[in-house]
């Protein structure tokens, strides 16, 4: 038996985005810029998916500009503003600092180019507040970068209305909604977005495709040059069975965001229940404000890996923020600006529940959490320490 | 997972001489959970210095558990002249290798190993001297 509980690193294509994209490898592979009737009907798909994913949004289809995932989106999102920013002079750029690399690696690029940048604390709840944005704005900010739900975390930012600060103070502002379209409902005019990030395979669609929805106001910078591809804006011939499917997943995914959510939350609940029990643990995220599926918890004694390890062996897939799976010698910069310190972040587990989990898997994952948590801490110096008075304990 | 070889998940699922030893006389710890890994070797060596029994106790990641499991195979039994002479090399290669950025666990499985012998000869040295150690 395998549970697959690792959702927000990437989700199993679903047959709606499969038969999605198979005409487009067989009997439609024309490219949507030749002229001839193969390539036409190509063109038409490319249409038709770009108005289907608008839709989603309640934005314009010239609005929509296909990527290849949500890094490159974000890449895209963020130089844009910034060009558009400096020419105004403008240089200042507010941000979080629990975003993905996507966004803060590129924010440290345009700090070495004289970018003036502002991360936000993100509080132990991960979330940040419009009066701190509000706060945090000057007259020289050119952008207001903020996910929209943490990827780790799981927590849900308050976006329409940080949304309405930028917009009064006339700053643009960008989200990376990447784990949350497909999730959440979004509609950019009602939450006031300008720009906003996504990526396929978080909802069932396939990997190596994202959106960059931009309101049609923002001249973008390019980030891959070439042909005349996305009016201009990303060069490249169209991955059509890419967007094709994108459109699908999206589709399906946006139209069973609340039987979706009313499956989920009762069964993340119960497991963060479960998992609570669990002595000298801590929940990170926040409670309410949280994506359906994610739960995330430190548990003090142990590391991460050896706990991913043994699960897989229980047939439970899931992920740490621990330095050891890193590859880093840092736990997950998330856990950390939460305030967790490191002898409890490199303790850290997600698990991010598919759709189609059940209550008996969630039992069976609380039951297993808290054997494998209970046979580390059984060999571990940490937990001997803590428990024989020679360590605090950080966790109550 | 493929990211270890079958040794290093044989030694990890079932690690070899996990626990305290109530009457050790050679304790090392080394690491920090600063840096994700704490390891913790009991040393009970005889009059013939002879590593009689050992055990370990592992903060970390499974290679850091699969290298302390193996360490102590390796010592077990063995004189402390030769314990004295492990490598974190050796333990790797017993191992069929770690992947490069977990070589780490095999060096803090060496360093795990010479502090208890050295906490064993210094307790040694103590006692023929008769004082209590600062
Ligand atoms: C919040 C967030 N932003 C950006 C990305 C990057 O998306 P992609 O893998 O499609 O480039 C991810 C996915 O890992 C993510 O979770
Ligand atoms: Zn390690």
């Amino acid at each position: 038996m395998t549970i697959y509980a690792d959702n927000a690193a990437t989700t199993r294509m679903s047959q709606t985005a499969i038969n999605a994209m198979l005409p487009y490898m067989g009997e439609i592979y024309g490219n949507p810029s030749s002229l001839h009737t193969v390539g036409q009907k190509a063109n038409e798909a490319l249409t038709e998916a770009r108005e289907r994913v608008a839709k989603c949004f309640g934005c314009e289809p010239r609005e929509i500009l296909f990527t290849s995932g949500g890094s490159e989106a974000d890449n895209q999102a963020i130089v844009s503003a910034a060009r558009i920013g400096e020419k105004k002079g403008k240089k200042h750029i507010i941000s979080t600092a629990f975003e993905h690399h996507a966004v803060l690696h590129t924010l440290a690029k345009l700090e070495k180019e004289g970018f003036d940048v502002t991360l936000l604390d993100v509080h132990e709840n991960g979330i940040v507040t419009p009066e701190e944005v509000a706060a945090a704005i000057r007259p020289d900010t050119c952008l207001v970068t903020i996910m929209y739900a943490n990827n780790e975390i799981g927590s849900i930012q308050p976006i329409p209305e940080i949304g309405k600060v930028c917009h009064e103070k006339g700053v643009l502002f960008h989200t990376d909604a990447v784990q949350a379209a497909g999730h959440i409902h979004i509609d950019v005019n009602e939450q006031n977005i300008d720009m906003l990030s996504l990526s396929a395979h978080k909802f069932h669609g396939p990997k190596g495709t994202g959106v960059l929805f931009a309101k049609k106001s923002i001249p973008l910078t390019n980030i891959i040059e070439g042909g005349a591809q996305e009016r201009g804006k990303r060069g490249g011939t169209e991955n059509i069975p890419g967007i094709m499917a994108t459109a699908a997943a999206l589709e399906e995914a946006c139209a069973n965001i609340d039987k979706n959510a009313a499956h989920l939350i009762p069964l993340r609940d119960k497991l963060i229940a479960g998992l609570d029990k669990i002595p000298h643990s801590i929940l990170n995220g926040d409670r309410v404000n949280r994506l359906p599926g994610n739960v995330n918890f430190c548990f003090e004694g142990i590391e991460g890996e050896s706990l991913l390890l043994l699960l897989d062996d229980k047939g439970i897939c899931a992920s740490s923020g621990s330095a050891c799976t890193s590859g880093s010698l840092d736990p997950s910069h998330v856990l950390l600006a939460i305030g967790r310190v490191h002898d409890v972040a490199h303790g850290s587990l997600r698990l991010s529940l598919g759709e189609d989990v059940t209550e008996e898997q969630v039992d069976y994952m609380i039951a297993a959490v808290t054997d494998v948590v209970a046979y580390l801490r059984s060999m571990s110096p940490v937990w001997r320490d803590l428990q024989e008075g020679r360590r605090e304990y950080i966790l109550k | 997972m493929a990211l270890y070889s079958d040794k290093v998940m044989d030694h990890f699922r079932n690690p070899r001489n996990v626990g305290v030893l109530e009457d050790a006389n050679g304790i090392g710890e080394v690491g920090n959970t600063m840096c994700g890994d704490i390891m913790k070797i009991y040393l009970k060596v005889n009059d013939d210095e002879i590593i009689e029994d050992v055990k370990f106790e592992t903060f970390g990641c499974g290679s850091a558990i699969a290298s302390s499991s193996m360490a102590t195979e390796l010592i077990k039994g063995k004189p402390v002249s030769e314990a004295l002479e492990l490598t974190n090399k050796a333990v790797a290669e017993a191992l069929d290798g770690l992947p490069a950025h977990k070589m780490h666990c095999s060096v803090l499985a060496e360093e795990a190993i010479q502090a208890a012998l050295e906490d064993y000869q210094n307790k040694k040295l103590a006692a023929k001297q008769g004082v209590t150690q600062p």
